[in-house]
């Protein structure tokens, strides 16, 4: 039976982490490569990157981010944050990563997506959808959640799946950072009208908090807070799924 | 003892090529190239393989002499090749992503869309799932039935004779997820990507 995944999101900015686990045995707290490494070790079924870096210059930084962790880590690594081109996504495939997540250039240009899943298959092609509340349903969001596009996030995410996404990573930005759950309804509306795999994402604070996002439908849940400051380990957070008979990789 | 990844612009291989490299250390030499001459002297041989179907056939035969040379290792020379994900899903008859497509034909069978029940099952079959091994192998040597393996596909290989199957995993059917005849090994699931227990499988078709 295909089990339900738990991802570990970890923010990356000019190649460090941003928010880092405080465990005491680690000798550079601020590694991505190390960090993702004990994600893994504890049973995280995939990883996730997302690069912050705000600058342009800093942007190659990631490369080699995503290069030393593949030859360490040998779990799924998803990577996105500033992908605006089928060059991008080449280029990150390339140092390693098994999947990219693409935000604003997928708003601003769907052919971004149909080329590249044509070109690397949609297996590698996440569209990551940052959607917030509005008048009976949700709009989407691009460049990190500041600019309202007046895109329904419903249909983008049947446009998406069309397109040849592979998966789609749903946020919820009235949710995230929160830690009072996922929006348990986007979850549901997005999950039972796509055909692909949703990820969902924005405010785990709670074990149960992943439940009620597997019980919507989602085939995977991310968070980041909760692992990051290490209120839970990934393998707690398995166990916990295990016994209240979610099926999950232990 | 030489072990060739074959490079024929089929996406993404970084993950295989660390996989192997981290398997092999430096007791075994760990070639990435389509060069005929080094599969030929090559030892074993790993056909990965991403993408679709059409795309991956396509990209073999715009190689001169690949697909020759591949025949030559494989069905004169008898040496052990592992395909991997797509790389397993060529070995049928023909294809049907896209378009109908001529495969390498070294076990007969077809490879077809998941039926996902009107929609019941998500597609693709992403993320870890069981292996359920119905038949004893070398690759699977040190492996525990009912092991996690991690997947990635939308279509399945449908083999005719039944025999070459090692392994099923149960997505809306009982879908091969690991072939062997005589020589020949594949994996529809990623070993390089499914943690300690994938790089044991890649050990153990290294030490074959």
């Amino acid at each position: 039976m295909l089990k339900n995944r738990i991802i570990p999101c970890l923010d990356v900015k000019n190649g460090r982490v941003v928010k880092g686990i405080n465990f005491v045995d680690l000798k550079d707290a601020g590694d991505p490569v190390e960090q993702a490494k004990i994600y893994s070790d504890g049973g995280a079924d995939e990883i996730c990157f997302l690069d912050i870096t705000a600058s342009n210059e800093n942007r190659d930084t990631i490369y080699d981010v995503v290069d030393r962790t593949s030859k360490k880590c040998f779990v799924p690594l998803t990577v996105g944050g500033g992908v605006r081109s089928v060059e991008d996504i080449n280029k990150l495939l390339n140092c390693g990563a098994d999947k990219v997540s693409i935000n604003t250039a997928a708003v601003q240009n769907a052919k971004v997506v149909e080329d590249s899943s044509r070109k690397f298959g949609s297996q590698c092609i996440v569209v990551a959808i940052d959607a917030k509340r509005n008048d009976g349903g949700w709009e989407i969001f691009t460049h990190g959640g500041r600019n309202p596009t007046g895109i329904n996030a419903l249909e983008f995410a049947l446009k998406m799946e069309k397109c040849g996404a592979g998966e789609l990573l749903v946020t919820s930005m009235d949710k995230d950072g929160t830690q009072s759950g996922y929006d348990i309804e986007l979850m549901q509306k997005i999950s039972s009208s796509v055909n692909i795999p949703v990820i969902a994402s924005g405010g785990v604070g709670t074990l149960d908090h992943l439940v009620d996002g597997i019980k919507s439908g989602a085939s995977a849940v991310l968070a980041a807070s909760i692992f990051h400051y290490g209120t839970y380990s990934v393998d707690e957070a398995k166990q916990y799924l295990a016994s209240k008979d979610i099926p999950v990789r232990i | 003892m030489n072990v060739t990844i074959i490079d024929y612009n089929s996406g993404n291989i970084s993950s295989v090529i660390n996989s192997f490299k981290e398997v092999a250390k430096n007791k075994v030499n760990i070639e990435v190239t389509a060069e005929l001459n080094k599969i030929k002297s090559s030892d074993k041989v790993v056909l990965p393989g991403q993408g679709s179907f059409k795309s991956c056939v396509d990209a073999l035969n715009s190689i001169n002499g690949l697909v020759d040379t591949l025949n030559e290792f494989v069905i004169n020379n008898k040496k052990p090749l592992l395909g991997i994900c797509v790389g397993l899903q060529m070995f049928a008859d023909i294809g049907y992503e896209e378009i109908e497509t001529k495969g390498l034909g070294w076990i007969s069978g077809k490879v077809s869309k998941i039926n996902n029940q009107n929609g019941k099952y998500k597609l693709p079959h992403i993320g870890w799932n069981q292996l359920n091994i119905v038949k004893d192998s070398q690759i699977f040597k040190g492996i525990k039935n009912n092991s996690h393996m991690y997947f990635v596909h939308s279509y399945e290989l449908i083999p005719e004779d039944k025999s070459v199957v090692l392994a099923t995993t149960d997505y809306s059917t009982n879908i091969v997820c690991s072939v062997e005849k005589e020589n020949i090994f594949g994996t529809q699931f990623h070993p390089e990507k499914s943690d300690k227990i994938g790089l044991k499988i890649i050990d153990n078709f290294i030490n074959l």
